[in-house]
């Protein structure tokens, strides 16, 4: 079971077709070292406790696994379960991973900290444990998101990061991450880059599915103690992917579970205004990678829209792309004003309030559960807290804060 | 004989150093770029880079971004720059054209039928930036088929293992990079330029450039003679940024600039 997960990606980065290497050729050298020392040091045991203490301390790990006692009855079909990663400390499961590259960057001997940001959770995540470790950190992000994630924006800069908006394209998360490679190429001997997601070149999309994969894990024992038994159905949101692979992984070879990612349809698949490459998108190159991508008939990127600026991107990690095309998890869509009505569903039946994001992976959940077996049993990855998201709300709805 | 090496070998018996101007495609039109291209040949432009817009140009500092924006906002497509070559070969068969731009746009249309589009267009050579020799299966075997020749970069973080790897997927010229960072940056240490480049040199006989960070008398002077040439972008492409309809005056009289420098003494 365990000998697939050691295959992929393969030593050329590549989940099947996709992933791999894609950038220029300054940065192959130093893609090549962050290889090399994350293969050795993964193995570490003295690097293993020392993540795991600071995912027990620092970021509140466990994260529980919650019944959803009233909801589920509402649904009336599957028992819904949430994995409570809006719990974590910052309030989302980014968190997860930038504990653990942090680690990895100092054990590299590295002086300095970038990442991308879109809605400012990883941003809040990476300067949270850069301020923690006494070490500068500057983060790229669209000056679109900018505008609609201010809160995001102050706690960075509370955190000592320097946010830096990015003008260029879009002025959304893809440009930041152009951004951060432009920053990253320049000062490549004493920077290290935390990229957010499970995308970017080799070897990040598996660094970030290792560092989120606690994820799952947990939730194999906490569904023993729980319900006795596997989960029946996993459901996440898929923007870059990372809080879906989290969950999704240490269950892949556990083929009778079945792995839905829900994807942001915007408008509508129709209208062309969503952030859906999987379910409307095509094969091409993107951040260092392979994968399913929103472009036009000339291999431009195409703008997106989402409600959430999270999973407001063109691409979507290749270990998903892989997945999707083996058939091994199946990925949905879930559009705008499903994604809002499950939002306020949630928020007043169990009292907890989840990110927008989230509310993808909701959405698709009202539509599935009910029609499913009583003692069948839906866990969805609560992957962030709604706290960031009532600005956007409030305007929709038409109020002034 | 290529282009591209006929191009060297003349040079190189009369000894002189190839001066190599990059503009983008479309910016600010396709007229002003054929202009452009013209205009660079007549005074002294040994071959031309044409920059084939991308919506994410993830190596390029903010004035060439800012003209693969300008470029896409008239839609310029790669079929585009295809039929531009068409055009420029009316009049100029001598001087050789290499497409630099990033691997989406090629791969959008394909690699075969780029290559031979390419190929009939007039069009020498193809750089794509972020294509390592790990991912260029396609494209190798595509420029081979249609007598293109495949350009790649080498960096100053590049090893002698990895420089011996990329050379030998290599013909027309190498591209080194003279700086860790995007096009149009800082200056660069002439020292560093100076031992990489003879590091390259005893390795392969294909003649190397020095481009990024290149962009006046000065700069050209200071790395000329430790390669077969120099490559300038930026510093033309700001140029055409600040234009209007003294675009052409102000390009001829940098690439007049340049050419004289690489010619001194």
């Amino acid at each position: 079971m365990t000998k697939e997960k050691r295959i992929l990606p393969d030593s050329n980065g590549k989940f099947g077709l996709y992933g791999g290497r894609y950038v220029a050729e300054t940065l192959i050298p130093a893609l090549e070292e962050l290889d090399k020392q994350y293969q050795l040091i993964k193995l570490d045991k003295a690097f293993q406790q020392e993540v795991s203490k600071d995912l027990q301390t620092y970021v509140g790990r466990p994260s529980p696994l919650y019944f959803a006692k009233r909801w589920t009855k509402k649904l009336g079909g599957a028992k819904v379960f949430l994995k409570r990663e809006d719990l974590n400390h910052t309030g989302a499961h980014k968190i997860n991973n930038t504990v653990g590259q942090i680690l990895l960057a100092k054990h590299m001997g590295k002086k300095r900290i970038i990442a991308e940001t879109g809605a400012g959770q990883h941003g809040v995540a990476t300067a949270s444990v850069a301020a923690r470790h006494g070490l500068p950190c500057v983060v790229y992000m669209g000056e679109e998101d900018i505008n609609r994630q201010s809160l995001n924006v102050f706690r960075m800069k509370l955190l000592g990061a320097e946010v830096i908006s990015v003008t260029s394209g879009t002025k959304t998360l893809k440009d930041a991450m152009n951004e951060a490679m432009r920053d990253w190429v320049t000062n490549v001997d004493d920077t290290y880059y935390i990229i957010g997601s499970v995308a970017g070149p080799h070897p990040y999309p598996e660094i970030v599915r290792d560092f989120n994969s606690v994820v799952g894990e947990e939730v194999i024992t906490q569904s023993f103690e729980e319900f006795g038994k596997d989960p029946d159905v996993l459901v996440a949101c898929v923007g870059g992917g990372s809080n879906a692979m989290g969950l999704f992984y240490p269950f892949i070879n556990t083929k009778n579970i079945k792995l839905i990612g829900v994807e942001a349809g915007g408008l509508g698949l129709e209208s062309g205004k969503h952030a859906a490459p999987l379910n409307d998108g095509k094969e091409g190159i993107l951040h260092g990678m392979r994968t399913y991508l929103m472009q036009d008939e000339a291999g431009q990127i195409k703008e997106t829209h989402s409600i959430s600026a999270g999973l407001d991107y063109p691409g979507v990690g290749p270990e998903h792309a892989w997945l999707k095309d083996t058939g091994r998890a199946e990925y949905v869509v879930a559009d705008d004003e499903e994604a809002l009505e499950a939002f306020k569903e949630l928020t007043l039946i169990e009292g907890i309030m989840p990110a927008l994001e989230t509310a993808h992976a909701l959405a698709h959940v009202k539509k599935i559960a009910p029609s499913m077996k009583k003692d069948e049993v839906i866990v969805i990855n609560v992957s962030g807290r709604g706290d960031k998201d009532i600005n956007t709300v409030a305007k929709i709805e038409g109020i002034n804060l | 004989m290529s282009r591209i090496k006929a191009t060297f070998t003349n040079l190189r018996d009369q000894k002189k150093k190839a001066l190599v101007t990059y503009l983008v495609v479309g910016d600010p039109d396709i007229k002003t770029t054929l202009d452009l291209m013209e205009v660079m040949v007549s005074k002294g432009a040994d071959i031309l880079e044409l920059g084939i817009s991308f919506s994410d140009p993830m190596a390029e500092g903010p004035t060439i971004q800012r003209a693969h924006e300008r470029a896409l906002e008239n839609k310029t497509t790669l079929s585009d720059a295809l039929d531009l070559v068409i055009q420029f070969r009316k009049k100029d068969s001598v001087t050789p054209i290499v497409f630099m731009g990033y691997m989406n746009p090629f791969e959008a249309m394909g690699a075969e039928d780029f290559c031979s589009r390419a190929s009939k267009s007039g069009v020498d050579g193809i750089l794509l930036v972020d294509m390592p020799p790990e991912e260029s299966q396609d494209f190798t075997k595509a420029t081979l088929a249609n007598d293109l020749d495949l350009i790649r970069l080498i960096a100053p973080t590049t090893d002698e293992n990895r420089i011996r790897k990329i050379c030998s997927g290599s013909s027309g010229y190498i591209y080194y990079i003279s700086l860790k960072g995007v096009t149009g940056a800082r200056q660069f240490d002439v020292k560093e330029v100076e031992s990489k480049v003879k590091s390259i040199k005893s390795i392969t006989d294909i003649p190397v450039v020095i481009g990024f960070g290149i962009k006046d008398a000065d700069s050209v002077i200071s790395v000329k003679d430790l390669a077969e040439g120099i490559v300038v972008g930026s510093a033309l492409v700001d140029l055409i940024a600040e234009g209007k309809n003294q675009i052409s005056d102000k390009v001829s009289k940098k690439i007049e600039e340049l050419s004289s420098a690489l010619l001194r003494e």
